[in-house]
């Protein structure tokens, strides 16, 4: 199971921030969320939003090892 | 270097002077402390998030870039998250150097990235309601001025 954890407008948008999801790679794991909520989906998918698997930037696609923690970053306002 | 993340208040002037105690070959250091305005009673509270791990190992990058390029001796982020009332600080910086030039110049350039690049995400909870706040233009452009 790969924990997923949303931050800034995509946890408000989804209604949770932090959940598990069974998947073997990252199109997996949009597919299955976007099965779930197609506007979540679409919010993951949108240009901007950056993917950190296990606290590590990617672009495109990854396999997720069983305990890979994914995070969906929405673009960063700086503090 | 030390960087850290705290969602508590913190006393700007305790971080001065415990970063520029034991300091015999420091001849400046420079700090800047932001605070949270009010914007005339619109902003009732900020709300800061970040991804502890992630936000503090890409602030320790960019801190790690501002000692090599302005050959610092020393550097310090500490910076809220959480909700941050007006009047509170958000963020302290800190840079020891030998002379002051290299430690104005490395504070001011951690403050730009901190401002529009840093992995934090921001709220504004206000009269009105609440918003996602994004870098200003304006912050982009400071940001760019070390590009």
């Amino acid at each position: 199971m790969a924990r997923v954890l949303l931050f800034g407008r995509l946890a408000d948008q989804a209604g949770w921030r932090d959940r598990s999801v069974e998947a073997r790679d990252l199109s997996a794991l949009r597919a299955a969320l976007a099965d779930e909520d197609a506007g979540l989906g679409e919010a993951l998918a949108a240009p901007g939003v950056q993917v950190a698997v296990d606290k590590v930037l990617v672009r495109g696609e990854a396999a997720l090892a069983a305990s890979a923690e994914v995070a969906f970053l929405p673009p960063m306002s700086g503090g | 270097m030390k960087i850290a993340l705290t969602d508590l208040p913190f006393e700007p002037g305790a971080l001065v002077t415990a970063f520029c105690a034991d300091r015999s070959e420091t001849g400046a250091v420079a700090t800047f402390v932001g605070l949270a305005r009010a914007e005339q009673g619109a902003a009732a509270a900020l709300e800061l998030e970040a991804y502890p791990g992630f936000t503090d190992a890409a602030i320790a990058e960019i801190a790690a870039k501002a000692v090599a390029r302005f050959h610092l001796q020393d550097v310090q982020v500490v910076h809220r998250i959480g909700r941050i009332a007006p009047g509170e600080a958000i963020v302290f910086v800190a840079t020891a150097a030998g002379h002051r030039r290299e430690a104005f110049e490395a504070c001011d350039f951690l403050m730009d990235y901190l401002k529009s690049r840093a992995p934090f995400w921001k709220k504004e909870h206000g009269s009105d309601g609440v918003r996602w706040i994004e870098p200003t233009d304006r912050d982009r452009t400071d940001a760019q001025r070390w590009d």
